[in-house]
């Protein structure tokens, strides 16, 4: 097939590894462009696309080969993708664009993905070639390990890193007597620290494993039939061993780039984009790429790399990868353990450390510039996940710090306790309330679908997918089944599978550019659908509404349907109707009228609620305008994202604790801030003293009444994690309450995500940021305070004032087509007929 | 499909300007539940039963993109083509023949009356109102 002319149009990507790396890629290209290239894909290996991570659980008996086989033979074909298997290619010749193996096979490229991992690095030293010495790196050396174990007794592991007590733990399953050799003072010396190298030490000794630490070996002694026998150490000593698995160290497998000219230093260098610097028409990812001078061997960066470079080879021309923080788990079944960042600390890093080495319990977080920037966990990784969350986020800890230690769990979870379960639990117990998906359910797909990230999950098992309260559980669960290396997600996580950027550049490139529609927005990023989905769509709307007030014009199709129709969708269909009332104050009037609406219009369920308001269930679509021009009360936006209520409770004017008027400041506040769209719901309260009936303690905006003025406290939540509000600042007057409130508000409705609430919001920017901006920053926060209230001046009732609010009206009555009735009634009546017969 | 196309009896339901771009109309009918009416951005229009095939939500009241609808009860993607949910959601809702003509929109008089009359609302508390 040398020299093989393709149609013209289609273009040819040759992709070399058949691995983990280069299949996502593929993968990802075909969800993107799957018709744009011919692709032929050679491995060394004689084996499909398999998850080369969990060779270490089949070494131990834990899984079968089949069972990683990420790709079968049968996706090969489903995509019309040549696969040449167990062919290693030998040649590239990049003038001619043709790739050669040895057996004669070639392929010609347009486009060329070299994928070709890493090389076990071999000890230079004497006996290194005897049989039965053997490297840790594909399926053909785990079989020779799984073969040893069955025939002989000794078995020496040589290297004390992740893959060589993976190794040493799985042969030590299999019934040999293993003893792990090591050069340097303490275990895993570039995952841990020395503490935590010993607890490490100890457990695996407990299960049988030897140790040789701070010993190097001189020579691998033979025996019998050129089989190795035994290791000499430099110290002199001997001891047997049957077999030896060499896992020093891999390096990247640049053979092939070096011998076609690619630039290549410690990895075929790479840009941003993932070509090589040499050449743009060949591509790197994976152990074979070196990207701004790092190789990564872990396998979240390389997919983060897979999706990048997909998103070139589709000539789409976005995404840019640069650089991935890595996590660490060892995957050795009933040792917990778990790495990060700069865990050794360093010049100006502080520490804190806890350390119950009785218990088997080791801690360490390294801080720098009141950010946390390393960690090492032992014997409890429940917070792992958590932990290289903050560390990816490079958030301030101060407000934390002194909980830091105690884990998410610490901060005030009354609710799901999302993080810390996932061990514990039982196959059947529940981990998304919402779905009602159990672990074991979740655990099962992870494995039998191959899943890798929370997106994957969602998708397949809705697991997280409502909600979110038990996001951190299910990526612990991902952690515990595949590995650690799955738990790093994306440094910025895209807004939706419609387009890589995240809600930050959304935002910032709607500001730069002053957009002010969706087609805009979508054209200027590369949206990848023509009309986005409906997670995006209501997104970008909300930011170009609230970026260009009176500029940008509203799209109700991007606004879920309660925004639409100013009602809340119930599951039968019908709608419920919440009337404002200010400040939670009504009248007799106001009661008769809800009380003629909710007889005439036969509404079921008549509801107080909890932000102290009426709540009228099961109005049928059809009566919406009707319920609320009989009712003549203002919208009460229960169904929007945007401010709720105001709860208050009475205050000065009847309490006899009341130190100041709540009612009215209530009343006042709502009055000021009605109609303000926000990214999520917002829900304020004012209490009149110190007792807080009005629960301002667990609002987005609190405020409490003292003796000399008022307090405010934000971020508040009642929600799924009950979360405390947070003291912004004390002030004297009611107008001042306004003006620090609404600025506030309006700072959260400009740099706020969508559906981000306050209390989510602030653990991203931290209070520190936002008392700059609110209480340091006088003629800012005024500022602030007048761009809401121009924003929200004139803003119609969407009840209403139906043409300014944008509210289509033909959506309340159903068409009624003149159908001929009586061949209707025929039709149905035949029908009926056959379903009885 | 074509071979039949002269013995359906179409129906006139509404001009395509009648329902907004990228939204839907409901369409009454004497038994049985409405039939949702979708127009994409490029003025195709699909008729689907307004129903989801998984909790039965109103998908007319759904959000509209180029070639799903979004329940609005769960935010399932049902294919406005043929009604398919997407995967790895399983569940399919009856999908009815719609057909435009100079700028009107014409449905199936015969599927109209006869198609998905045995799929019902879902119901909510409080039953003794029902």
């Amino acid at each position: 097939m040398k020299g093989d002319r393709l149609p013209a149009g289609r273009q040819r990507l040759v992709v070399v590894g058949n691995g983990m790396a280069g299949m996502r890629t593929v993968e990802e290209l075909l969800r993107l462009a799957p018709e744009l290239y011919e692709i032929t894909v050679f491995g060394a290996e004689p084996h499909p696309n398999y998850n080369r991570i969990l060779l270490s659980s089949v070494l131990a008996g834990e899984q079968s080969l089949d069972e990683i086989v990420l790709n079968p033979r049968a996706w090969y074909a489903q995509h019309g993708i040549r696969l040449h298997a167990g062919t290693a290619v030998t040649r590239i010749d990049r003038v001619r664009r043709v790739v050669a193996a040895a057996d004669g096979t070639a392929a010609s490229y347009d486009r060329l993905l070299l994928a070709t991992g890493s090389l076990p690095f071999i000890l230079p030293v004497p006996g290194n070639d005897l049989a039965n010495v053997i490297c840790y790196r594909d399926i053909a050396d785990t079989q020779a390990m799984i073969d040893a174990a069955a025939k002989y007794r000794h078995a020496v592991v040589i290297g004390g890193g992740l893959l060589g007590l993976e190794a040493a733990n799985g042969l030590a399953k299999r019934g040999m007597q293993v003893t792990v050799v090591h050069l340097m003072p303490w275990l895993m010396e570039r995952q841990l620290d020395e503490a935590a190298g010993r607890l490490l030490q100890k457990s695996l000794e407990q299960r049988g494993i030897r140790f040789e630490i701070g010993v190097q070996t001189e020579a691998l002694i033979a025996g019998p039939q050129r089989r190795v026998a035994a290791v000499r150490f430099k110290d002199g000593r001997e001891i047997p061993a049957e077999l030896v698995v060499m896992a020093v160290g891999i390096r990247p497998n640049t053979g092939l780039a070096e011998a076609c000219g690619l630039h290549c230093q410690r990895g075929v260098v790479v840009n941003d984009t993932m070509q090589t610097v040499t050449d743009p028409r060949v591509y790197a990812v994976g152990e074979c790429a070196a990207h701004r001078g790092v190789a990564y061997g872990l396998v979240a960066p390389l997919f983060e790399q897979a999706k990048v470079c997909a998103t070139h080879l589709a000539q789409f021309g976005i995404g840019r990868y640069t650089g991935s923080q890595v996590s660490t788990k060892l995957k050795v079944t009933g040792i917990e353990l778990f790495s990060a960042g700069q865990f050794m600390g360093g010049e100006g890093a502080e520490e804190i450390v806890l350390s119950d080495p009785v218990g088997g319990v080791y801690k360490k977080l390294v801080l720098k510039d009141d950010r946390l920037v390393g960690a090492v966990l032992y014997g409890d990784t429940a917070d792992g996940s958590w932990y290289f969350k903050l560390l990816r986020q490079g958030r301030p800890v101060a407000d934390i710090r002194d909980k830091l230690m105690f884990g998410e769990r610490s901060l005030g979870d009354a609710g799901h306790q999302g993080v810390s379960r996932a061990a514990a639990m039982a196959e059947a117990e529940e981990v998304c309330g919402c779905n009602g998906v159990t672990k074991g359910a979740i655990c099962r797909a992870i494995k039998s679908k191959g899943l890798f990230t929370l997106e994957d999950v969602r998708r397949h098992t809705k697991a997280s997918a409502s909600c979110g309260s038990c996001t951190g559980l299910v990526e612990q669960l991902l952690l515990a089944t595949v590995g650690g290396d799955y738990s790093a997600a994306p440094k910025t996580k895209a807004m939706c599978g419609c387009t890589d950027h995240g809600h930050q550049a959304v935002r910032d490139a709607i500001r730069a550019n002053r957009w002010l529609t969706i087609d805009e927005v979508f054209r200027g990023m590369d949206w990848r659908t023509p009309n986005g989905c409906s997670s995006c769509r209501p997104a970008v709307n909300y930011y170009l509404i609230s970026t260009w007030p009176k500029q940008a014009q509203d799209d109700p199709q991007s606004r879920f349907i309660n925004e639409r129709s100013h009602a809340n969708i119930q599951k039968d269909g019908t709608y419920s109707v919440v009337p404002r009332i200010w400040g939670g104050e009504t009248s007799a009037a106001e009661l008769r009228r809800i009380a003629d609406v909710v007889d005439k219009y036969k509404i079921p369920t008549v509801k107080i609620t909890g932000g102290q308001r009426i709540d009228m269930l099961g109005v049928r679509k059809e009566d919406l305008p009707a319920v609320w021009k009989d009712l003549g009360m203002p919208s009460g936006h229960a169904y929007a994202k945007a401010l709720r209520t105001v709860k208050t409770c009475v205050g000065s004017e009847w309490c006899r604790f009341g130190t100041q008027d709540s009612t009215q400041m209530g009343k006042d506040l709502e009055r000021a801030l009605w109609r303000m769209y926000a990214p999520h719901k917002v829900k304020l309260a004012v209490s009149g003293c110190p007792r807080n009936c009005a629960e301002s303690g667990i609002k987005d905006v609190g405020v409490i009444g003292v003796d000399s003025g008022w307090e405010i406290y934000v971020g508040g939540n009642g929600g799924i994690k009950t979360e405390v509000a947070q003291f912004l600042c004390k002030v004297k007057t009611p107008e001042e309450v306004l003006e620090y409130c609404g600025a506030f508000l309006q700072l959260y409705r400009l740099e706020g995500w969508y559906l981000e609430r306050t209390c989510h919001y602030l653990a991203r920017v931290g209070l520190d940021h936002v008392k700059q901006k609110i209480v340091d920053d006088a003629a800012g926060r005024r500022a602030l305070w007048e761009q809401l209230q121009f924003a929200l001046d004139g803003e119609p009732d969407p009840w209403f004032e139906f043409d300014k609010a944008r509210v289509d009206l033909r959506q309340f009555a159903p068409l009624t087509p003149a159908v001929d009735a009586a061949a209707a009634a025929a039709a149905a009546r035949a029908v009926g007929q056959e379903q009885g017969a | 499909m074509n071979a039949v196309a002269c013995d359906i009896r179409w129906v006139d339901v509404c001009a395509v300007a009648d329902i907004p771009e990228l939204g839907a109309r409901r369409v009454a009918r004497p038994a049985g539940l409405p039939v949702a009416l979708f127009r994409t951005r490029g003025d195709r229009v699909y008729a689907l039963l307004d129903r989801c095939p998984h909790k039965g939500g109103p998908l007319s009241q759904g959000i509209v993109t180029a070639e799903h609808v979004a329940c609005p009860l769960h935010n399932w993607a049902i294919a406005l083509a043929d009604g398919r949910a997407r995967e790895p959601d399983v569940g399919c809702t009856p999908a009815f023949r719609c057909r435009v003509e100079a700028g009107r929109v014409l449905l199936d008089a015969d599927e109209l009356a006869t198609l998905g009359l045995d799929l019902a609302a879902p119901a909510a508390a409080p039953c003794r109102h029902r």
